[in-house]
This record gives structure tokens, C-alpha cells and sequence, in this order.
């Protein structure tokens, strides 16, 4: 498996969840564990680039594929615009669901580079932030795309 | 936490090695794609395969749409997503769109697939329903060869299909018929449920007449296989208020809802009527629109 742009090789029990996989075996701990049931989309990663609840995938069927986690937003240093906008904006309170909201907006971002307050709400739609900050995550989504178009 | 069960991981690389590994491992194996309805099934232990087949390396080979004269093809490994974002399938059948928008949430599309969907065969689920209202066949293949059977044949009950061990489901088939629309209405609890009640119809019109109508109810009970009733009660009449009244109440008294934590039986009976109603008028108003 590619992780974050480097390939890992581990030996796995086949019913391992990748979520427990990034924790667990990788120490990659951003990715949150949340509800089990793919109802909460803290555990959002990428796979092959599009963003998944690896609570509901196989360690396995990540196998051989490339997975991109919270960890990587950062590169050199410098934070991802995503994560700028939510320390700009208060996108977080408790950060629970942090790490999956920044996975899904960095995916909507490089699709959509000018999204609308709606589209950026169905795109978290899968996603529950537990301290019902939803205004302002939308708002840092938006300060992100605003910087990025600048920028 | 929840983690499923002990299980040996093979990856299928090809439709004959998927249905060769089946055979091999009998009955204990299953086949996994999008794995959101048999992943958490797992982690509750209602499923306990001694063997996981994954397929999502067959999504070259089972992933696509094809809009051919006559009918659209779409492979078993076509994602939701891929449903939802097809711009010619939204022209040929408005439908699975309206549905595809309402099925859990953008993330979950991502992953789950079309053959797991009608393969997992739950009774709420709303792509039985969509391609039961287009009049879907299902394609099945197996060592000797294939064979197609209709949505009807395909659901045996909840949870139950025609895809017998050491078969697959490969295609699912969608008749074209000239002048038709369809549309789909949902009623959940909050975004991404499951349904209370979902109602999806198809109308095709001849001289400004009703030639053939279906309607297809997801959530209602074990019988989500179409209405013939209905289809009969809509046939050559012209459409109207009154037409669309007639066709809810014989969906509502056809539909068989229980009452559990999503609504009264009661409720539901009047979801179906009122959904089927208003499923039946979206349809018209697109063909009316040339949409």
C-alpha cells in the first residue's frame, strides 16, 4: 500500500479495517475513529484519491492502492490552504471531526475550485460534526477556495 | 469495537476467476465490492464468510454505462457515483438521479456499487425500486454461461436473490421505450437514511394517452417487485389528478409497511400513496417537458 506517497508493507489479518491499519499499525493517529458504522466520516481518508469512510473498507482491499491520510494535507511545513481556513474561520471546537471534514473539502476543492455554500454542504453531508459547528466549517471551506484562487 | 469475524482475503482478477474462486470455496465465500452493506454486516456478525472475494479490481471490466438504440447497459461494478454523474443516463432515465442524490451520502457513493446494491436485496433499498420502475433485467453469469432474468425473478425476498452460489451478477439491462420519463420520491428521516417509504414511477405516452406506467415502492414490505395493478389501472388514460389519485390508492392498498422506528404502518401506507402520486406527476410534467 501507498501511504502518503510512501509504500508500506505489513502482514495483516485479512478482517482488519483500514482504519485500524492507519492507527494501529502505522501510528498514523490524525485519522480519527468515530462511529463504527460509516455514519460519522471522521475516519474520511482518500483512496486512489477519492474520499472513503475506512471504517467500511478492508485493510486488504487498500492493498496495492494508494491512500492519502490527514497527515499529508501538510507538505515542507506549510499547512494546506484547507487547514488554514479552518484555524482562519474556527472550523473546529473539539476536532473530533476534523480530520475527515479537511479530507473531504481538499476532494471537493480540487474538483470544484469555487464551490457554493450548498455544494460544500452536500459534500460534508456525510459527515457529522458533534459540536454542530457547521457554519463555520463551511466558512473555512470557503476561505480556502477564496485563498487558493488567489494565491 | 467492532470487527468482523476471521476471514481468508482472496482478490478476484477477472469475472471467470471470481466465479472459479466461488466455486472452489462453496457457500462460506461472498463477494465483496463497495462492502457498505456487507462490511457492516460483518462487524454485527448477521454475515460470517469464511472467505472474502474482493472485486473492485473488475471495475475496469464491470464499471460503465452504455447507452445503446434500445436499452442501457450497466455493469455490477458501477459506482454510485458513477450513476449520479453520468449526464446521459439523467437524459435517458431522470430517475436514478433523483435517486442516486437521496442514496446515504456523497462519500458513501464513492464506494458502493449498483450490483451490491441489488444484490444485498434489502427491502428499503431504492435501486430495486428504480430498476424495477424501468423494468430491469439482471444478467448472471456462471461456468456454463449466462442468463437474464427479470427484477421480478431476481428478488426472491429481503435478502434474497437469484444469484445462486458460484454465480455472479455482471450487467443489469434497461429497455429504452420512445416518449417515457420517470422520477423517484423518497421520504427519510434525516439525510442519507434509509427510506420511510420511496415511490419511483415510469410513464410512457402515445397521442397524449397513457400507454404503459410502472410504479415500484422501496420499504414497504417484501414485495417491492412492481404493481401490475396499478400499471393496469394507468394504461390508456389520459393523465390527470384523478388518474394519479387512482394509481396511490392502489399502490397504498398493494404495499404491505410495518410498523417500526421509521413510522406507523399507517403513515407509510400514506407515504406510498402520496409518493406514488407525486412520482407519477414529475414524470409526466418531464415528458411534457421533453426532459
Amino acid at each position: 500500500m501507498i501511504v502518503n506517497g510512501e509504500e508500506v508493507t505489513r502482514e495483516i489479518e485479512g478482517r482488519l479495517l483500514l482504519i485500524h491499519f492507519l492507527r494501529d499499525h502505522l501510528a498514523l493517529t490524525g485519522t480519527h475513529w468515530g462511529c463504527d458504522t460509516s455514519n460519522c466520516g471522521t475516519c474520511v481518508v482518500w483512496l486512489d484519491g477519492e474520499p472513503v469512510k475506512s471504517c467500511t473498507v478492508l485493510a486488504a482491499m487498500a492493498g496495492g492502492h494508494e491512500v492519502r491520510t490527514v497527515e499529508d494535507l501538510e507538505q515542507d511545513g506549510k499547512l494546506d490552504p484547507v487547514q488554514q481556513g479552518f484555524m482562519e474561520c474556527h472550523g473546529l471546537q473539539c476536532g473530533f471531526c476534523t480530520p475527515g471534514m479537511m479530507m473531504t473539502a481538499r476532494a471537493l476543492l480540487d474538483r470544484n475550485p469555487d464551490p457554493s455554500e450548498g455544494e460544500i454542504r452536500e459534500a460534508i453531508s456525510g459527515q457529522i460534526c458533534r459540536c454542530t459547528g457547521y457554519a463555520t466549517i463551511v466558512r473555512s471551506v470557503r476561505w480556502a477556495a477564496a485563498q487558493e484562487a488567489t494565491s | 469495537m467492532q470487527v468482523p469475524a476471521p476471514l481468508e482475503y482472496e482478490r478476484a482478477t477477472s469475472v471467470d476467476h471470481a466465479i472459479g474462486l466461488l466455486e472452489r470455496l462453496g457457500g462460506s465465500a461472498r463477494l465483496i465490492a463497495g462492502g457498505h452493506s456487507l462490511l457492516p454486516m460483518m462487524k454485527l456478525r448477521l454475515a460470517t464468510p469464511e472467505y472474502l472475494i474482493d472485486i473492485n479490481d473488475l471495475h475496469a471490466e464491470l464499471g460503465y454505462i452504455r447507452v445503446e438504440p434500445g436499452q442501457v447497459r450497466i455493469g455490477a461494478m458501477t459506482r454510485h457515483r458513477e450513476l449520479l454523474e453520468s449526464a446521459e443516463l439523467a437524459t435517458t432515465f431522470p430517475i436514478f438521479g433523483d435517486a442516486e442524490r437521496v442514496i446515504a451520502d456523497p462519500v458513501v457513493r464513492n464506494r458502493g456499487t449498483l450490483g451490491g446494491s441489488l444484490c444485498q436485496a434489502d427491502p428499503s433499498e431504492d435501486l430495486s425500486a428504480v430498476c424495477t420502475t424501468l423494468g430491469a433485467s439482471c444478467v448472471i453469469r456462471n461456468r456454463e454461461g449466462e442468463r437474464v432474468v427479470s427484477m421480478e425473478e431476481f428478488y426472491r425476498g429481503p435478502y434474497e436473490t437469484a444469484v445462486e452460489d458460484a454465480e455472479m451478477l455482471v450487467e443489469i439491462r434497461i429497455p429504452i421505450r420512445p416518449n417515457g420519463s420517470s422520477a423517484y420520491e423518497k421520504v427519510e428521516r434525516r439525510a442519507g437514511d434509509w427510506a420511510i417509504v420511496s415511490a419511483g414511477a415510469a410513464v410512457w405516452l402515445d397521442d397524449g394517452v397513457i400507454s404503459d406506467a410502472r410504479v415500484g415502492l422501496a420499504a414497504v414490505g417484501p414485495n417491492t417487485t412492481g404493481m401490475p395493478a396499478v400499471s393496469d389501472a394507468l394504461r390508456g388514460s389520459e393523465p390527470s389528478e384523478a388518474v394519479y389519485e387512482q394509481a396511490g390508492e392502489l399502490a397504498a392498498q398493494y404495499c404491505d409497511p410495518v410498523t417500526d422506528m421509521r413510522g406507523s404502518a399507517l403513515y407509510k401506507r400514506h407515504l406510498a400513496k402520496e409518493l406514488t402520486r407525486r412520482a407519477l406527476r414529475r414524470s409526466v410534467a418531464r415528458l411534457r417537458e421533453g426532459v
